[in-house]
């Protein structure tokens, strides 16, 4: 059974690159609309996709589950929205930080980005960046939006229209190029936010995946729920030499020996390479697999 | 967390996000975001 989970493991963070390239396009189906200069507008929105895109992309499949949060708790009827939470959670306990890893084509982005041959910088200094995150999702995309209201109880959405660069990426740049009218109509808003995506852009190359360790809202919810998700990362304490390799690998200044399902942990599976012995692998199930104590770690399972 | 502890908290955590989600759909939510999802969305895109 450790043989097969290790095996799946291997196989998984070696077809990585190709599982996001997928998921990237599934998410943005609809890609004559890019020409057309207009949105898909077909009950697909109906439903949220895992990662952070935005329904203004003339190709998305689906709704950005933050702006649909947004939107309905900056709506006149609603201070909350179930819908969107309630799905978020669901996506949260089933995969976790899985889908940034994965699943999240702006992750993919910064990811591609980062391979842009230049000397690279280290964020484990950086480390109190990490909590911005959850700040953003707190008052960006709560608080604001529900509280800070008009005369008929309408909110703007704070991070879609302050913060979020995916936004000017998929949706600002598209359109005013297929479209005179947009490209008329963008303002100073427009500049602030292409600014922010020219500094991701920049962060990018230099840091890996700058926006989703410090700012992403979605990735912020998704880790809250990495220490019950049921895809976890397992390490065979019979198999590790405490090489340390797995540490120097994680891009994203996890040790998986220590702590296995840290918030930072976006299951890329680069400590599942780097292990010589196939000690870390990915697990997918109820509880956290310690029926069989003799295979696991003890491990600080506190961030 | 021991094992039943953390089994325990999955399939309550995954209750009631099934739940948040019907009651959501229920109480008229998904017509929001489809109606807010199917425009385009001018703060997303920096027009205001």
């Amino acid at each position: 059974m450790g043989k097969k989970f290790s095996n799946v493991s291997q196989a998984l963070s070696r077809l990585r690159g190709w599982i996001q390239a997928g998921a990237a396009l599934l998410t943005n189906l609809h890609l004559p609309n890019f020409l057309k200069g207009g949105l898909y507008q077909g009950a697909g929105k109906t439903v949220c996709v895992p990662g952070l895109n935005c329904y203004s992309c003339p190709a998305a499949s689906g709704a950005c589950p933050i702006g649909a949060f947004q939107a309905v708790v900056g709506s006149s009827k609603f201070s909350f929205s179930y819908y969107i939470t309630g799905f978020l959670i669901l996506l949260g306990v089933l995969l976790g930080r899985f889908i940034c890893g994965f699943l999240c084509p702006f992750g993919w982005f910064q990811e591609l980005l980062h391979k842009i041959p230049t000397k690279k910088l280290s964020t484990k200094k950086l480390k109190p960046l990490t909590y911005l995150k959850y700040a953003v999702l707190l008052v960006m995309v709560f608080l604001l939006p529900a509280f800070l209201v008009n005369d008929v109880g309408m909110g703007d959405p704070f991070f879609c229209k302050y913060l979020c660069p995916q936004g000017v990426l998929e949706g600002a740049i598209p359109l005013s190029l297929a479209n005179s009218g947009i490209r008329a109509a963008l303002g100073k808003l427009f500049t602030w936010k292409f600014s922010i995506l020219l500094s991701v852009i920049a962060l990018s190359v230099l840091f890996y995946r700058p926006f989703c360790k410090w700012l992403c809202p979605l990735g912020a919810f998704y880790a809250l729920f990495n220490r019950v998700s049921l895809f976890q990362m397992k390490v065979d304490k019979n198999k590790c030499v405490s090489c340390g390799k797995c540490a120097k690998a994680c891009k994203m200044d996890v040790d998986v020996t220590k702590t296995p399902n840290h918030t930072e942990c976006i299951r890329c599976g680069m400590c599942v390479r780097a292990c010589p012995t196939s000690a870390v692998s990915f697990r997918y199930g109820f509880g956290d697999g310690k029926k069989e104590p003799a295979n696991e770690l003890k491990t600080e399972e506190t961030k | 967390m021991s094992h039943r502890k953390k089994a325990a908290a999955q399939v309550t955590l995954l209750l009631a996000g099934a739940a948040m989600l019907c009651f959501g759909v229920w109480r008229g939510e998904a017509a929001t975001v489809l109606s807010k999802a199917i425009k385009l969305c001018l703060e997303c895109v920096g027009i205001g």
